[in-house]
């Protein structure tokens, strides 16, 4: 047992990395609320979100040890990211693409609406797909 | 018990050693912690349509949120990651006092936390900026604003609904390091706790320049 308690102790980090971490943290809020007042046009959402990536991996790494623990929990939690960007990327194709493929002509329910009449969408959508099916 | 002298009472007899036990519990977190993430995956792909849909209305209403309480929640809930983070970091080396100081100020940052969101959420409650059909406040331009509120209301009440959890699941660890149940040999359930309450972390760390950073 003598042998497993060493192990642990292994595992202890010294104090500065945690302060280390939790300092850089709120310096790196600090620059994200900063960016956020200066107008990039497109590339404000942009940063912010690399910031935040930038932010998630120094609490990922440190804070839940996933640099120093076995690799396995640093698999499980890069599949977790690698599902969730399919679902967002390819979700995303669809969302901003739609309409370019068909032309819309429904109308949606009431002006402004995300949500189209459903009569006329459906006849549209059919008569396209035919004439492009090979 | 006449094994006593070669198992140590945290471990279970299912487990061959107590490495095993603790890498066993660690897998099984962090499988627990994908399905976590995965959750508010959905909610985050949510916020994606609507805001790709309606990207005027989405800057518009986000100017309603108030970004200093915004900022100060944010620094609060870095703070109470790095007291959770020490406390674990106390147990490893056995100052069990210091571990349940940490522990206890992890939870006062808790409570500043919620406290900072129940008068975020009472001002909008008072002024009618809510989901659906409650929305009832008409100084925000672009259409259907309501669709940010809920899905404001939706991504930061089920954020709350999580640190209420981790609140919970502290204040049982914090029982438990009292009643002197964890050493620097065990404390599994304390560094199980850790890895939700960075979590929580981690999603407040996306939720916040999504919500309150727009533009």
């Amino acid at each position: 047992m003598k042998a497993k308690a060493s192990d642990h102790s292994a595992h202890i980090l010294p104090l500065r990395i945690y302060l280390g971490v939790g300092f850089a943290l709120f310096i790196l809020t600090g620059i994200t609320v900063m960016i956020s007042f200066v107008d990039l046009g497109g590339w404000n959402v942009t940063v912010a979100l690399a910031v935040a990536s930038i932010k998630a991996a120094l609490v990922v790494l440190f804070f839940m040890h996933l640099l120093y623990d076995n690799k396995i929990y640093l698999t499980i939690f890069l599949t977790a990211i690698g599902f969730l960007a399919i679902l967002i990327i390819f979700t995303m194709f669809d969302t901003m693409e739609r309409g370019r493929l068909y032309p819309e002509k429904a109308k949606p329910i009431k002006p402004g609406a995300a949500i189209y009449e459903r009569e006329d969408s459906l006849s549209s959508r059919s008569v396209d797909t035919t004439k492009t099916d090979h | 018990m006449s094994e006593s002298h070669t198992h140590p009472a945290h471990l279970a007899h299912h487990f061959s050693d107590v490495e095993q036990q603790r890498e066993s519990a660690k897998f099984g977190m962090w499988v627990f912690l994908l399905t976590e993430v995965l959750l508010f995956g959905g909610l985050f792909m949510a916020y994606a349509i609507y805001r790709a849909w309606n990207p005027d209305m989405f800057y518009n209403a986000h100017k309603a949120l108030n970004i200093y309480m915004g900022t100060a929640n944010t620094f609060v809930l870095i703070a109470s990651s790095v007291t959770m983070a020490l406390s674990i970091r106390s147990m490893q080396l056995d100052k069990r006092k210091q571990t349940i100081g940490f522990l206890i100020a992890t939870l006062a940052l808790a409570c500043i936390f919620l406290v900072i969101k129940y008068f975020e959420y009472s001002h909008k409650f008072h002024v009618g900026q809510l989901p659906g059909k409650y929305y009832s406040y008409t100084g925000i331009k672009g259409t259907n604003p309501h669709i940010f509120f809920g899905i404001y209301f939706g991504m930061t009440g089920l954020h709350g609904l999580h640190v209420l959890a981790g609140m919970s699941a502290i204040v049982w660890v914090l029982i438990k390091t009292v009643k002197k149940k964890f050493s620097a040999e065990y404390y599994t359930p304390v560094e199980m706790v850790g890895l939700y309450w960075h979590l929580v972390d981690l999603i407040w760390i996306f939720l916040f320049p999504l919500l309150y950073l727009i533009g």
